[in-house]
């Protein structure tokens, strides 16, 4: 087939184009001129090449010490949560109704942790956790649990995360739940007929077909975890110490509390670089989980 | 392998107490012969799946019981039950590879590998899948697919009974003559009762060496094809079998006699005096209806058009409002727009409420 060639098209492209250049590319050009330069306020700056990059990723200097130590943290936070979530949410979604009134509240409930802001969320849990107000917190100590995440790294880092899965999990939940809905009714009555047991059902019919709507799951949950700033800045402020300091929490600091705005802007080129790969590879090592591989003939 | 009575069996989907004549399926009795091959034939919607899911387990009967072989199995699931059934849509395990698709309703009963093996190869030899046991399942043809869920259901070699749910609607004309000759070889070869349902006759007619027929949610006749053909029990059977289907014309009946607008046809058995009040009707297949030229002997008839299926030419007339389709005998040329109509009286059946009337010979 002959394809039509018309040059107008290009002015169709153009709003897009102009949005997406205001709105993204620009913004990114100046991030990637600041992080060549150094400046000491005063709007004067200084060229520093690539100096920002190499200090950021030679863990001898302060801002290489800072950014690989938070960075360390923050690929745990998102290997905890995505590990706890990602089932559990597979197992709200198995155990809500099908069909009928509870259907409707199930997910309304489900809804509600999503509606609520992420400073709302951190301040909830602020006061929830703490040992002379909060329920949690009062409650654990009178229990005889000494708890306190002001001053206790795995108590700061348990609620974090608490709150993240208390947070997100339903996320994951309605996405499966919405996965689990599409198949019909045909494969579950074949599975009946063929005398499969639940946890066959589960592996043979449900975890296939939730395969795509897990891969939005995951990814979306790694994308925000690994950028989770307000709520454990809310509730721990990065503390104790710098426990729970995530990547977005010192580039905040570096950023607005130094205002070193090279390195930040070095940091954040690295922090967005990290994102892109990781959800590539996420993106193609799952899509083609579920594809033909070569068989050798005669194989069993 | 077993016999599977169905006592009084009736489905309501929106409870026991509703009226009867709601229900999906109504009271039915009947038995299925081991080893028969059973076509369930009907509309949408007359309530041949619902009536397949009750023998499946799948629907838990409103009323009745089902018997395997004199047992009473209405109370248990369709994991118990012993029964294969295959659906509309080809329904594949998508991680699984064909082999293993064919191998899992075995594997789930606990059946030892090797013998799991060897059924999985005779199924695949006789379903052609052969080639294809290592590869995985998703990529295939729907053909394919549906093959495989064929498979599913024949593999198990002690099943009271493989069910079919109108497995082939997905499938291309072409190939769907294939597959059921397959299914037909496949029948003779296992030695399994085969249930198959269809809306589609020839489809029924070329399966079954039974024909069940539904209606409304009422079995209205079950018999061979040829049965059906000439001596359908319920209007619905006359019209709903045969291409075109039975003539069913209002008429009055009394001993051998039959009156349509006050001409007189000749009938083969004595009908006494049929009770009143009820709605009577003969019924008489095109093929034994024949037009001629018009005569003063003969029911005369006013010619609509003529449908020519090659072989054979139907000419459709009609009679007041009533329309009927009649055979044009070869060589006879139809001049001006009305023709006589010939009987024969053998194959005139007489209805009253729809239903046969048995005459006296």
């Amino acid at each position: 087939m002959d394809k039509t060639i018309n040059q107008k098209a290009w002015f169709l492209v153009l709003p897009v184009f102009l949005v997406v250049a205001f709105s993204a590319v620009l913004p990114l050009m100046t991030v990637v001129n600041y992080s060549m330069q150094d400046t000491f306020g005063n709007n004067q700056f200084f060229w520093n090449g690539v100096g920002w990059f190499k200090e950021l990723l030679d863990p001898s200097t302060d801002l290489g010490g800072r950014f690989l130590a938070s960075l360390g943290r923050n690929l745990f936070f998102s290997a905890v949560i995505l590990a706890i979530e990602v089932p559990l949410g597979i197992i709200v979604a198995l155990s809500m109704p099908r069909e009928g009134w509870s259907v409707a509240a199930c997910l309304v409930i489900l809804a509600l942790p999503l509606l609520i802001p992420w400073n709302v969320v951190g301040t909830i849990w602020q006061i929830f956790g703490r040992p002379d107000i909060g329920l949690l917190g009062y409650v654990l100590n009178h229990l005889g649990f000494n708890y306190n995440y002001v001053s206790n790294e795995v108590d700061a880092w348990v609620t974090v995360i608490v709150m993240d899965v208390w947070h997100w999990t339903s996320l994951v939940a309605l996405l499966c739940y919405a996965g689990l809905k599409s198949i019909p009714d045909a494969y579950y009555q074949a599975a009946q007929i063929d005398g499969a047991s639940r946890w066959a059902v589960f592996k043979a019919i449900q975890l296939p077909k939730m395969n795509r709507v897990l891969l939005i799951a995951v990814l979306l949950r790694f994308m925000d975890s690994f950028m989770i700033y307000t709520e454990p800045f809310v509730v721990t402020g990065g503390g104790p110490g710098n426990s729970t300091t995530f990547v977005s929490i010192e580039l905040v600091k570096i950023a607005l509390g130094q205002f070193d705005l090279g390195k930040a802007a070095a940091l954040s080129l690295v922090y967005n670089l990290i994102i892109l790969i990781v959800c590539w590879v996420f993106y193609t090592v799952m899509t083609n989980a579920g594809s033909e591989r070569p068989v050798k003939e005669g194989a069993a | 392998m077993a016999r599977i009575d169905l006592v009084d069996l009736a489905q309501s989907y929106s409870g026991n107490d509703a009226p009867p004549e709601s229900f999906a399926l109504k009271p039915v009795t009947m038995t299925w012969r081991q080893g028969g091959a059973y076509a369930l034939l009907g509309p949408s919607g007359c309530g041949k799946t619902t009536l397949l899911n009750l023998i499946s387990g799948i629907v838990t009967p409103s009323r009745g019981k089902i018997l395997f072989d004199g047992q009473d199995i209405t109370p248990l699931s369709t994991q118990k039950r012993n029964i294969a059934q295959v659906f509309q849509f080809p329904v594949i395990y998508d991680t699984m590879t064909v082999g293993q698709n064919l191998a899992f309703p075995l594997k789930n009963r606990g059946i030892a590998k090797a013998e799991v093996d060897a059924r999985v190869k005779q199924i695949a030899d006789l379903l052609d899948l052969t080639p294809y046991l290592n590869r995985k399942a998703t990529r295939l043809t729907a053909d394919a697919k549906q093959k495989i869920s064929l498979g599913r259901g024949l593999v198990r070699s002690d099943v009271a009974a493989v069910l079919f749910d109108e497995p082939l609607t997905v499938i291309d004309p072409e190939l769907k003559w294939q597959l059921r000759s397959k299914l037909k070889a496949l029948h003779r070869e296992l030695d399994l009762t085969m249930i198959y349902v269809t809306h589609d006759q020839t489809e029924a007619l070329t399966f079954a060496d039974t024909v069940v027929v539904m209606h409304d949610g009422r079995v209205v006749q079950s018999g061979t094809p040829a049965e059906l053909f000439d001596k359908p029990a319920h209007t619905f059977v006359g019209y709903f079998i045969g291409s075109p289907g039975m003539n069913i014309v209002p008429a009055e009946v009394s001993g051998h006699e039959a009156r349509i607008d006050g001409h007189v046809i000749g009938l083969h058995r004595n009908y006494g005096v049929l009770p009143a009040g009820k709605k009577i009707e003969i019924g008489v297949r095109p093929e034994f209806v024949d037009v001629a030229a018009p005569a003063s002997g003969l029911l005369s008839a006013t010619i609509e058009r003529i449908d020519d299926l090659g072989r054979i030419q139907f000419a459709r007339v009609r009679i007041g409002n009533t329309k009927l389709a009649a055979r044009v005998p070869p060589g006879f040329s139809i001049s001006g727009d009305t023709a006589g109509l010939i009987f024969n009286p053998a194959n005139v059946h007489v209805y009253a409420d729809s239903h046969l009337v048995e005459g006296v010979a």
